[in-house]
């Protein structure tokens, strides 16, 4: 029996509560994500005015506005990129980006592939529910097969992505993916993204309920949850590379890990030594 | 390096290119990161910044396309630092979005757009001016934007500067617009003498922490701006924000905002508004040009008055918002006005805008060459003889 661990952590510390009430829908796993996220960072003693945050277009991309930190929500798809200038101009920050699976996979794809690749220091959650919730229920890149949504009235027939597998191949130096039922496991998986010092990928398997879930008859919302649990296979990665697609036998955890020098460090390394070598030179 | 020391070591001459100038210029207003993507006829700037940020504590980086090289810059602005993009016609397309994200939500940054033959991919090494519109109202929904038309490597220097001093003291995107023939002409710049102007300063939050409101403002309607670290904790977003900076729908605080982002600039123009008037007191026919047509306008300025011809040349350094009255200065006295420009007729509706119905004539070329003195010469002498 899990005992509650939490009982030294005060949410409110970390939220806008002028912002409360919250705009989720009753049943939306997004707030389970945003509170093991405080939680993460309460546990690290990350300083709140040391933290920022930036978000893109969509239900998750909400989510930076009730963050009592530097919050930035940006334009559709690319808080990756705003992310980017912004840890590389300011080293000094704990910078977070919140992403949803249609702003991450589908309008930011390209941008997720190449923060992955450069490897800069940056925590990425990406919250995905499989569907374009904010817009009314259309299908997204991880929407699963057969699936209805509003533009897939026949059911979805395209193969669906597995983040982990892409953020992977592409390099990331930390890869993680778990479900809003072990929110503890969640807490310590985005811990361990925000103590990597390279570019952290972590899928976060959320549910919508009124949209999704109500358009397929999957049930409430904790039905929902039980059967993404049931789902899941914590371990370590299998077949990384060679399934790029998801299989409904997902596993969570810490699914790959890598120790590529961190982009922003090695910048400045290689600018320091210019320098000197012309200090030399003079 | 192209850095080619004219006399001796302690001249301030340098012979420069355009798109280097505007590098150099970044430089000395304290531009410390550059994100960009790769594009003909501007990729000189981020090649020159790729050498030389790093020398100076600064930050480049390629990154994967055009809208993400937007985005960084924006990022890396909201972090404080005074940060540089360029590209040319298509990639400006591209950065349209995040450029009204800065626009609307006041983060200061500057854009280079060297203008290249279009649409499309176009003509990548011709002279063009096809974006004379554009750069106003590329973005959707209704926004003010800086735009600033330099004509000449020496100037593309000074008007970087002055970029920045706009973007940073205004609280704004500011856009540098100028033709491949400008950019890539490599002619005579003076640096200055090293050190004697300021790079400017944003006017950063100050004051109690609890209850600061980030879009509040002074007289001038600039607010000051939090950094990150800075204890503020700020939201900022690209949603219609009141002064709390968090998003509302409520029409009085929306109109209030949107009022005083174009209002800002309308109260600043002292700081904003530049242009040339060469021998407009008496000028019966007036030229209104930018970047390469005003290099040959002037040109042909000589031949017309060696001639009799009774021509002038009004050149907007800041395009927009256009300085019009100045404009209707420098037309008191002209019966026509000769817009030459390298697109069918941009600038020309702006001028036929402000100056009284059928006065205003176009002279437009878009085969990718530029327009010559002779050509301008040619038709101002026309105008002259056959306007009563």
């Amino acid at each position: 029996m899990m005992l509650d661990q939490s009982a030294d952590f005060d949410v409110r510390g970390y939220l806008r509560l002028q912002m409360m009430p919250h705009f989720l829908c009753p049943g939306c796993g997004h707030g389970i994500a945003l509170r093991a996220l405080l939680w993460a960072l309460h546990e690290l003693a990350v300083d709140k005015d040391r933290l920022a945050v930036v978000s893109g277009i969509g239900c998750a991309g909400r989510l930076s506005a009730y963050i009592d930190a530097s919050t930035f929500h940006v334009t559709h798809g690319r808080p990756l990129a705003y992310a980017t200038g912004l840890a590389l101009a300011r080293p000094d920050l704990h910078v977070v980006v919140i992403s949803g699976d249609g702003d991450c996979l589908a309008i930011g794809g390209n941008h997720l592939i190449h923060a992955c690749r450069r490897n800069l220091k940056i925590t990425c959650l990406m919250l995905n529910n499989e569907v374009y919730g904010m817009t009314g229920g259309q299908v997204s890149p991880t929407t699963s097969e057969s699936m209805l949504t509003t533009t897939t009235p026949l059911g979805n027939s395209e193969p669906h992505f597995d983040a982990c597998a892409l953020a992977s191949a592409a390099g990331a130096g930390y890869v993680g993916r778990e479900v809003t039922h072990h929110v503890p496991k969640l807490k310590e998986l985005i811990k361990g993204g925000l103590e990597h010092p390279g570019f952290a990928f972590i899928e976060v398997l959320s549910d919508c309920t009124e949209i999704f879930g109500r358009k397929n008859d999957l049930g409430s919302s904790p039905e929902m949850v039980l059967r993404q649990k049931s789902d899941i296979r914590p371990s370590a990665y299998r077949d990384s590379v060679e399934t790029p697609f998801r299989s409904s036998d997902l596993p969570t955890g810490v699914l790959s890990r890598n120790d590529r020098p961190e982009y922003g460090a090695a910048y400045r390394k290689a600018a320091a030594a210019i320098q000197a070598a012309r200090r030399g030179r003079a | 390096m192209s850095t080619t020391p004219v006399t001796d070591a302690r001249t301030t001459v340098r012979q420069l290119s355009g798109n280097h100038a505007c590098a150099l210029g970044a430089v000395a207003a304290g531009c410390r990161f550059f994100a960009g993507y790769p594009i003909t006829p501007s990729s000189e700037i981020a090649e020159r910044l790729a050498r030389a940020l790093p020398e100076v504590d600064g930050v480049f980086i390629q990154m994967e396309d055009e809208i993400a090289s937007m985005a960084a810059v924006i990022g890396a602005s909201m972090g404080g630092v005074k940060a540089l993009t360029a590209t040319s016609g298509p990639g400006y397309s591209l950065k349209q979005e995040n450029l009204g994200y800065a626009a609307g939500a006041e983060i200061p940054c500057v854009v280079v757009n060297v203008m290249r033959g279009g649409p499309s991919t176009g003509m990548p090494t011709r002279p063009a001016q096809g974006e004379i519109m554009q750069s106003r109202w590329g973005s959707h929904g209704d926004y003010p934007i800086i735009v600033l038309a330099p004509a000449s490597a020496h100037e593309i220097y000074t008007e970087t500067q002055r970029a920045f001093e706009l973007a940073e003291r205004l609280r704004t995107p500011v856009v540098l617009l100028y033709d491949q023939a400008v950019a890539q002409l490599t002619e005579t710049v003076d640096l200055g003498p090293a050190g004697t102007r300021a790079p400017p300063e944003r006017r950063w939050a100050s004051g109690p922490r609890g209850t600061w409101q980030p879009y509040a403002t002074d007289a001038d309607g600039v607010p000051a701006m939090a950094r990150p670290g800075d204890g503020y904790r700020v939201h900022t977003t690209g949603l219609t924000h009141a002064e709390s900076g968090f998003p509302t729908q409520n029409p009085q605080a929306v109109e209030r905002n949107l009022g005083r982002l174009f209002d800002k600039l309308e109260r600043n123009r002292a700081l904003i508004d530049a242009w040339q008037a060469l021998q407009c007191e008496d000028a019966e026919v007036l030229i209104v040009a930018i970047g390469i047509c005003a290099r040959a306008a002037r040109r042909a300025l000589v031949q017309l008055r060696e001639r009799g011809v009774r021509a002038g040349l009004f050149r907007p350094i800041t395009l927009w918002p256009f300085p019009h009255d100045a404009l209707r200065a420098a037309a008191a006295h002209a019966r026509a006005v000769l817009v030459p420009e390298l697109n069918t007729g941009q600038l020309r509706l702006e001028i036929e805008r402000v100056l009284p119905a059928g006065t205003v004539h176009g002279l437009n070329r878009y085969d990718g060459e530029p327009i010559t003195p002779a050509q301008i010469a040619a038709r101002v002498r026309e105008l002259a003889e056959t306007t009563p």
